[in-house]
């Protein structure tokens, strides 16, 4: 007969265990104590709400020429200057045609944050597959890097200048001036942006592919595609997060910094970078219509910034549960 | 040390020309046509020994092969020759703009200094502005003035310099009228005045690049600093006694400049691109402001030269900030 074993009462745990969290949990948890993350992320969904769904509750439409409502101010200067020109029915005011400058912030809104998202996840799927094959095919290794370090060297903007301008016309030609464009922009926005990626998947996966888990997936016949799906990506998805939140940003830039000299859509369509750009010749008159676009550039970026890094503070288990 | 310098040099040469090819059959691919502008009376014939005349007969192969020779043996022996007088390059065909029927690179040679300037005093002035910041950040992590510093190199990161142009534009040139709002690129210095005109029409477009140069470099001292701080080595330092004035300046500051060096001989061509924008809008007519008219008027050998210019200068500056590597952190050099 053995004895029923003893409780140890020195032993007796205090306070109840938790019951054990999964991933994303901690994950979570982490990501809600960086303020400037939290912020960033509400303001992004805010601002891609107010984009997406802006037009149906602001109904006025942005093309829509109003040439006795031109130049209207925005509401808030009355504030200073009580003989300035404004209107409720133009809250943010009008341009010089008489185009309400919010309907128009909406829908530019929409095109740059558009560009940005999908310019991203074209970046975000070359970067990845580069990264993933040259870190688990040694053979793919030398020559993939070769190529990421040569298109690194590459001059960016010069050459995103020089695609843009000269292939401008024959898309237009082919898809339409509005669509031929988006895809023109979004492809080389994309095909030039995927080089860090493509160095952090490659560097995780390198490191990754020597664990045990992998070497039981292989021992027992797993294929190469399997365990790159089943094994490999979950656990570089990580620094691909970050890499997106980067990449969105910087694509939005780069949106707007062709809009701004003059390569970007065409003139009846907006984009805050245009917006922007159309604006500077008079900005001593109306201030406010380089200061919208500017602002709402410059805050969906910042936004994106803190929500990437309060999310590889999150993401990075050193840094979590500190 | 030498080999090392020597084997990168040799690594450089298949980049470049990976880069000449790459623009080149870009350009090539691209569908303007530079007859566009002649009028439709011109007969066909005509056009086509205009069309030659222009250098575009020849097979795809030969006019690559031929602006390679034009670009690294022909303009290096007319810079050779205007500097000692001598006479290597007469006669021979150099790269000619379609736009001006002048030779490319002495358009450049008028423009880059203005570049030259503005970008690189903006770089050097960003530089010095960062390093004490990011210094101090990783000294006191976390104090206020970190998450301040934190905050503004966000900022610096986040704010497009065509948006920081037209701001500081309305701000100091507009409302307060304390800076020019175009910069003068005719103003000759020569007296006391005419370098402060100089130095105030400088101001603002050095600022605007400045702010995201320093938003990077100080972020990455910042990193580096936090790398080295809790080293096994620092304790040593500090239990044998020695000032902590000392300790962080010279201990510390010396190991965690190694990367930052590199960043900042990585950062030199970037920023040439990015003064594109800042020469729009400060209406500074250096090498961007060349680039984008060449391209707006087709002109195709100015903006293959002057992107491929680009190129080199990013290829070069990649080496400077290997060697450097490899001079500081004698680790690198035995791979």
């Amino acid at each position: 007969m053995t004895e029923p074993v003893q409780k140890i009462e020195a032993l007796r745990d205090e306070i109840e265990m938790e019951p054990p969290h999964s991933q994303w949990r901690d994950v979570w948890d982490q990501f809600r104590k960086h303020k400037g993350a939290l912020m960033g992320g509400t303001f992004l969904l805010l601002i891609t709400l107010g984009v997406l769904f802006g037009e149906y509750i602001w109904t006025l439409d942005p093309q829509k020429l109003d040439i006795r409502n031109k130049d209207v101010r925005p509401i808030y200067t009355v504030l200073w200057n009580s003989d300035a020109k404004v209107q409720w029915a133009h809250p943010l005011g009008t341009d010089n045609l008489g185009r309400d400058a919010l309907a128009n912030m909406i829908v530019g809104g929409r095109t740059s944050m558009a560009v940005g998202w999908v310019a991203m996840i074209i970046a975000l799927s070359i970067g990845t597959t580069i990264g993933v094959l040259a870190g688990y095919f040694r053979k793919l290794d030398g020559p993939l890097m070769r190529l990421t370090d040569l298109v690194l060297s590459l001059p960016i903007l010069p050459l995103l200048l020089v695609a843009v301008t000269l292939f401008r016309e024959q898309l237009r030609g082919a898809l339409g001036p509005e669509t031929g464009m988006f895809i023109l922009i979004v492809g080389v926005v994309g095909v030039t942006s995927w080089m860090q990626t493509a160095r952090i998947v490659r560097s995780e996966v390198l490191a990754l592919k020597e664990r045990e888990f992998i070497l039981a997936a292989r021992s027992i016949g797993t294929r190469p595609g399997a365990i790159i799906r089943r094994h490999l990506l979950p656990n570089v998805i990580s620094p691909i997060m970050v890499s997106a939140t980067l990449g969105l940003a910087t694509a939005i830039i780069t949106e707007s910094a062709l809009s701004f000299l003059g390569v970007g859509f065409p003139p009846d369509f907006p984009t805050w970078g245009k917006m922007l750009a159309d604006a500077v010749p008079r900005m001593d008159q109306y201030p406010e219509r380089v200061v919208l676009p500017g602002m709402a550039i410059s805050l969906t970026v910042l936004s994106v910034n803190y929500l990437g890094d309060g999310l590889r503070d999150a993401l990075d288990p050193r840094i979590r549960g500190r | 040390m030498l080999t090392f310098t020597i084997r990168r040099l040799i690594l450089a040469v298949p980049t470049l020309l990976f880069i000449s090819l790459v623009i080149f059959l870009l350009l090539e691919l691209a569908p303007g046509d530079p007859m566009a502008q002649v009028p439709l009376t011109v007969p066909p014939e005509v056009k086509e020994k205009m069309r030659e005349a222009l250098g575009l007969g020849e097979p795809l192969h030969i006019r690559y092969w031929k602006w390679l020779v034009q670009f690294f043996w022909v303009e290096p022996q007319v810079l050779f020759d205007n500097m000692f007088g001598t006479t290597f390059a007469e006669g021979k065909q150099r790269i000619l703009s379609w736009q001006t029927r002048s030779p490319v690179m002495d358009m450049v040679a008028q423009r880059l200094p203005q570049t030259l300037w503005v970008v690189g005093m903006s770089y050097i002035v960003g530089v010095l502005i960062a390093l004490p910041i990011g210094i101090y950040s990783a000294y006191r992590q976390y104090s206020i003035f970190d998450q301040a510093g934190t905050f503004v190199t966000m900022i610096g990161f986040s704010i497009p310099p065509f948006f920081t142009g037209p701001l500081l534009i309305m701000v100091f040139a507009v409302s307060l009228g304390w800076f020019p709002s175009v910069y003068d690129t005719t103003h000759v210095v020569n007296d006391w005045d005419s370098f402060v005109v100089q130095l105030r029409q400088m101001i603002m477009p050095v600022m605007v690049l400045a702010l995201q140069t320093t938003a990077q470099i100080s972020r990455f001292m910042r990193a580096s600093m936090l790398d080295n701080l809790n080293q096994d080595y620092v304790r040593t330092a500090r239990a044998k006694g020695l000032p902590e004035k000392m300790v962080v300046m010279v201990h510390v500051l010396r190991n965690s400049m190694i990367p930052v060096i590199t960043a900042i001989a990585l950062g030199v061509p970037g920023i040439f691109g990015g003064a594109i924008i800042t020469e729009v809008v400060f209406k500074v007519n250096g090498i961007g402001d060349q680039l984008l008219n060449a391209l707006f008027a087709n002109d195709l050998p100015s903006v293959q030269t002057l992107t491929f210019m680009i190129a080199v200068l990013i290829v070069f500056f990649n080496l400077i900030a290997d060697v450097l590597y490899g001079v500081l952190d004698p680790r690198i050099r035995y791979d």
